[in-house]
């Protein structure tokens, strides 16, 4: 992706975890199509898979009545997914720091601290249902 | 790959060799079975060799953290032996690496049960 040009795919996957795989190999290899190396390639491909997650777990809670769309863009500097569910919404600015000492040990808790991490940019949008959530990384980020 | 893993033992420490990635679903679920298994039959010096375990998930952190926090409700010891860079850059991060008792080498881990 050196000559100016996007890439873009938009997908519509089932509330099952297979569609959490689908994600993370599309986020992997849009991340390499804009220049990542394979590291980073590889955390970003995690990070959304821990979007998909939570649309798919907590979002949807595995509604075959509802769907997960994934977007996916890489140009030549940077990558951008975006994940929606279509469930009831959740206050982004009320989640637990896992980082606290009270929090240290709990079993989960950790994909959004790592989406923030791991991207430069991490946005919430509450959809009428659902909720998108937006990852972006530059690569002079 | 999805996870698996081997047990054996030296020195009465339970070792499980893991491979392959510990993420949402099957791997998580197979790490959980495998440390209850250990646990159910008293076993309470329990090392998880991540030498091979080339990709871990929060669900994956979760599980790790579940299985020290089981482990040590029955009186046990879990400890980590040889990460990955991946995983130790996520122990890091996360703030977990101060809580697990980590080795890089298989003979100090085995030593540190005796302590």
């Amino acid at each position: 992706m050196t000559d100016g040009t996007t890439s873009r795919l938009s997908l519509t996957l089932d509330s099952a975890l297979p569609s959490v795989d689908t994600v993370e190999q599309n986020a992997v290899e849009f991340a390499e199509r804009a220049g990542f190396d394979a590291d980073t390639a590889a955390n970003i491909a995690m990070v959304a898979r821990e979007a998909a997650a939570n649309a798919v777990i907590h979002g949807n809670k595995y509604d075959p009545q509802r769907h997960v769309s994934a977007h996916f863009e890489a140009s030549s500097d940077s990558v951008l997914i975006r994940i929606a569910d279509e469930g009831t919404g959740f206050d982004s600015s009320n989640i637990p720091d896992p980082l606290a000492p009270e929090n240290l040990l709990r079993s989960s808790g950790r994909g959004v601290f790592l989406m923030r991490a791991f991207m430069d940019e991490v946005h919430f949008r509450q959809l009428s249902p659902g909720t998108e959530i937006t990852l972006i990384k530059r690569r002079n980020g | 790959m999805a996870m698996k893993f081997k047990t054996r033992q030296v020195d009465g420490v339970t070792i499980l060799d893991l491979s392959g990635r510990i993420t949402l679903g099957e791997g998580s679920v197979t790490l959980r079975d495998a440390v209850q298994d250990a646990v159910s039959k008293g076993e309470k010096k329990i090392l998880l060799n991540l030498a091979n375990v080339d990709y871990i998930d929060s669900s994956g952190i979760g599980e790790l953290v579940s299985a020290f926090t089981s482990v040590k409700n029955t009186g046990g010891e879990l400890k980590l032996l040889q990460l990955t860079k991946k995983v130790h850059d996520l122990l890091q991060i996360t703030k977990l690496y101060t809580v697990f008792d980590v080795y890089d080498d298989e003979a100090s881990a085995i030593s540190s049960y005796k302590a």
